[in-house]
């Protein structure tokens, strides 16, 4: 099990390593980056400067690596907009991203599960078509669509909730709601597909022949083995859950990472960019190296891999 | 092996009906179907792959596919009591406790994601109510019981590390684990090697003698059938169509089908020049002409049996079958059809 | 009669097979939805619309036809700078589309290449490809695209390679599964007793049965890049301005939502009728050809 867990470590370590890199080629191989740093007034001696000053004239080797070691202590410059370190912006604004990102995941989760299961369990019934409905629905509509004209509605018209900004527990539902939708429809129809294939299987046979009670059987003994696929897709949920947060923090104005990430693109501001990617990049590794191993504590078979 | 003769059958199934909706018609897996199982009997029953001998067992348990199968009829007599009047929950209550059933194939019929023991202690925690060690100690008695070595440390193993016999064992450990009146059998040994087959079947003959279990025996081999059964019933399209005495079986069958079946199995010593098989196709069930429903099939067919199934008759005591050529009275053939 | 438990798998019975094959009912809202879609992105500028580009000052927010103030010369209305809508929604629907379906075929078949390798060879080519493709669909769509469009700048080009590089990754995972079950089929065998190499038997004998299985996933996913194009544009970068994309005219419309609330909700519609005709189409492929992508 260690061995499988430094191996997954190992992995994600270069999978950073490899982003990291394209972020630095992308940066150095489209152009002079001062273009991107200076603004559109400055002179060739203050261009001249500037190179020496960030060691632009370096070999791109060395530079590479001053950008690694700076960015592995947190230090990615500044940004052209706010003037301040990026490191102290996203100290800023990463908090209050995962504390959304955790409400969405624990609202999706609590909506996805029952209803995954119940439509299994109730094949054919209105719940399973209501359920099939949703997914479908939900996997159909454009997330920021739907955060606007929440905003427009729930928020504006009707004055329920909050419109933007985070401002106490009303605050979080519309975007939690919203940022959770898409994961909510793919998990579902995971596992409503998962726990039919395996509500026929001969081992859930078995356990009513030996007069295991109906509830156990299905929340423990099929549940149980539903949950691989599900927990095999989870990684790339949470990449999706990553994709529309972006969204979904711009259209209600959270001042999260996503937020961040939309102000930087509007004012070209890279070393901001930069400093999100790679942030971003590497909550994903971690997030995935969890899901592996959840993965393995499930499934046996995993774990005692011959 | 001589027994006290029990007072009833522990099962006692008469005229058990149970119907599947398919979206090819209704096929009537189980048509009427009786037999009787006592104490330390085993009753094999016999067919080809759709002769309703799966359906039949689920049956007993009630625990048929729905909602497209349903019982329609008939009784079922566990120890006296007819369990089809039996509430969901009262059946949950015997289900593995009163009666205990095997499926086919081991690998598919144990949880891969759970250890053997915690599937081993659930039946038994809830059969008998014990907690702790003292349950830990009753799995590793129930393993050792069907001879799986190093009980103790088995229990931590997942099904995934055991051999196909010895998974079978641990099936058969949680059959045995209440210990039940009836214990069914569905082709335990179909999915096991040959070499394995025999030590297994001699386990089960153990278990039985041990605990006196009533054992329905489901198989398509009749060599099995001619090893481990005291009686057989020969099932085809949903219905007994001979049941008796395995011996009877063997030297003096009634029903044509039973012939076939012995006739294509290939024996020692005896010439043969081709294997017979039985000609035509199983028939469709949803679907079944009137009359006998091997009627296509029969060597020996008459004009009756086309139109009218054939009743229950008894060849002689504890032998009875479904064919007209042995209904008394029957034998002369309408005018224009082969003779019997 | 007391009620029973669950549904459970039959035995084995020999139901014999259906007496006729049942007709393919074929799924007539998603085809015609997409039809229409295709159709128009097709024949846009046949079709005697008022220039999307077109601004005027005068025409400024007009709402819909049916509305009070609004007029039948602009249907759906028009936006901050005049721009017709229904004119901008169909234009919009080539660029949307073009994306879908380019970005899919170049992600299939990059993905479905890596696929067929891993599953053919195995062993070690398996391991390494497999560990790369697992990095590589755990990674937001979004934050590669952001890169380039800070760095490159926002392009059509752009987007499909955004998102291109990220979702090939998928059809490699599907087709070296197939892959593998393939593989141990029979014909294979003989293919490689009878001699043929690598390439043959992989371009002649194993890509073909994984056309089916490439058609459900192709489909499925024209729906989702559709949305992330959106989401792109949205943001900024995706397609940019003045080329008329369904992402950046909803991202126009936000700030007017509530007095012109037709600007940003039929490009939203359009999205959610495509995206899910899309959807239900591959479903239905699924269903029909393959079952067991059900996970898909």
């Amino acid at each position: 099990m260690l061995r499988f867990v430094a191996a997954r470590l190992l992995q994600s370590l270069v999978a950073l390593a490899i982003i990291s890199v394209v972020v630095f080629v992308l940066a150095r191989a489209t152009g002079d980056p001062l273009y991107l740093i200076l603004p559109m007034s400055a002179s060739q001696e203050d261009f001249d400067n500037a190179r020496r000053y960030l060691g632009l004239d370096r070999p791109y080797v060395e530079q590479y690596l001053s950008f690694v070691g700076r960015a592995v202590t947190g230090d990615f410059g500044n940004s052209l907009r706010a003037r301040r370190p990026v490191s102290e912006l996203i100290r800023e604004r990463l908090p209050n991203s995962l504390k959304l990102a955790v409400f969405a995941m624990g609202v999706s989760l609590a909506m996805a599960f029952p209803l995954g299961v119940m439509a299994a369990v109730r094949k054919g019934t209105g719940l399973d078509r209501f359920a099939q409905v949703v997914s479908v629905l939900g996997q159909s509509l454009p997330t920021f669509w739907v955060a606007i004209l929440l905003v427009e509605f729930v928020a504006g018209r009707l004055q329920w909730l909050p419109a933007g900004g985070i401002d106490g527990f009303a605050s979080y539902i519309l975007p939690g709601f919203t940022l959770g939708w898409f994961v909510v429809a793919g998990l579902m129809r995971l596992l409503r597909s998962g726990m039919l294939e395996v509500l026929d299987s001969e081992y859930v046979k078995l356990a009513r022949v030996k007069g295991v009670g109906e509830g156990r059987v299905i929340w423990l003994h099929a549940l149980k083995n539903a949950l691989i696929p599900v927990v095999t897709f989870a990684g790339i949920y949470f990449a999706i859950l990553v994709t529309t947060a972006i969204v979904v923090e711009t259209v209600f104005a959270w001042p999260g990472l996503g937020r961040l990430a939309y102000e930087g693109i509007s004012s070209r501001d890279f070393p901001v960019i930069q400093a999100v990617v790679l942030t971003t990049a590497a909550v994903v590794a971690v997030v995935n190296l969890c899901v592996d191993c959840l993965y393995a504590l499930i499934d046996p078979r995993i774990r005692y891999a011959r | 092996m001589s027994r006290p003769p029990a007072s009833r059958p522990v099962i006692d199934v008469r005229d058990l009906r149970t119907h599947i909706v398919t979206r090819w018609g209704t096929v009537k897996a189980v048509d009427g179907v009786s037999f009787t199982v006592d104490e330390g009997e085993t009753l094999g029953l016999v067919g080809e792959s759709g002769s309703g001998k799966s359906m039949t067992c689920l049956s007993l348990l009630r625990l048929v596919p729905r909602p497209a199968a349903r019982i329609l009829g008939g009784q079922v007599r566990l120890d006296g009591e007819d369990l089809l009047t039996k509430s969901e929950a009262e059946m949950r209550a015997i289900r593995g406790r009163r009666i205990a059933m095997i499926l086919q194939d081991p690998m598919s019929s144990l949880n891969p994601v759970f250890s053997i023991g915690m599937q081993l202690r659930e039946p038994i925690a809830l059969y008998h109510r014990l907690r702790g060690h003292a349950l830990a100690a009753r799995a590793a008695e129930l393993l050792a019981a069907v001879r799986i070595p190093s009980p103790v440390e088995r229990l931590r193993a997942f099904p995934h590390q055991l051999s196909g016999g010895m998974r079978q064992r641990v099936v058969g450990a949680m059959a045995i684990a209440a210990p039940p009146r009836l214990l069914i059998a569905d082709e335990p040994t179909t999915s096991l090697d040959l070499t394995i087959q025999s030590q297994y079947l001699g386990l089960l003959e153990e278990l039985q003698e041990r605990h006196r279990l009533a054992l329905v025996f489901v198989t398509h081999n009749l060599g099995i059938v001619a090893r481990i059964c005291d009686r057989v019933a020969v099932m085809y399209a949903g219905r007994i169509v001979e049941m008796g005495p395995v011996r009877r079986l063997f030297t003096r069958p009634a029903h044509p089908y039973s012939r076939a079946l012995l006739e294509s199995i290939p024996r020692l010593g005896r010439r043969t020049g081709r294997l017979t098989a039985i000609e035509g196709q199983p028939p469709d069930l949803a679907r079944l002409p009137a009359g006998c429903a091997f009627a296509p099939r029969c060597p020996s067919v008459m004009e009756r049996c086309r139109v009218e199934a054939p009743p229950e008759t008894v060849v002689e005591a504890g032998h009875v079958t479904r064919c007209w050529l042995e209904t008394p009275g029957i034998a002369a053939p309408v005018a224009g059809a082969p003779p019997a | 009669m007391p009620a029973e438990p669950g549904a459970l798998a039959l035995p084995e019975m020999d139901v014999p097979a259906a007496p006729t094959r049942r007709a393919l009912r074929l799924p007539r809202f998603p085809l015609a939805v997409i039809g229409l879609f295709v159709l128009a992105a097709v024949v846009a500028p046949l079709l005697g619309l008022p220039d999307p580009h077109a601004q005027s000052l005068r025409d400024r927010f007009k709402p819909p036809g049916w509305e009070e103030a609004g007029s039948w010369k602009h249907p759906l209305g028009t936006d901050r700078l005049g721009r017709d809508l229904l004119s901008r929604i169909v234009w919009g629907s080539r660029v949307s589309l073009a994306a879908g379906v380019v970005t899919v075929l170049a992600a299939s078949a990059f993905g479905a290449a890596v696929g067929l390798t891993a599953g053919y060879y195995g062993g070690r080519v398996d391991a390494v490809l497999m560990r790369v493709t697992d990095a590589t669909m755990s990674f937001p769509v979004i934050l590669l695209a952001l890169i380039l469009a800070v760095t490159v700048g926002p392009s059509f080009t752009n987007v499909v390679t955004a998102i291109a590089v990220i979702l090939w990754a998928r059809y490699a995972r599907v087709i070296r599964g197939q892959v593998l079950t393939l593989v141990q089929l029979d014909f294979v065998a003989q293919a490689r007793i009878a001699g043929a190499g690598a390439w043959r038997i992989i371009t002649r004998h194993l890509l073909p049965n994984t056309f089916g299985t490439l058609l459900v996933l192709v489909t499925l996913q024209i729906g989702y890049v559709i949305i992330v194009e959106a989401s792109l544009s949205f943001l900024g970068a995706g397609i940019p301005p003045p080329t008329p994309a369904w992402g950046s005219m909803i991202a126009e419309g936000r700030d007017v939502v509530t007095r012109a609330w037709w600007v940003s909700l039929f490009p939203g519609l359009a999205i959610l009728l495509v995206v899910l005709a899309f959807n239900l189409l591959g479903d239905w492929l699924r269903d029909t050809f393959d079952p067991k992508l059900r996970q898909l």
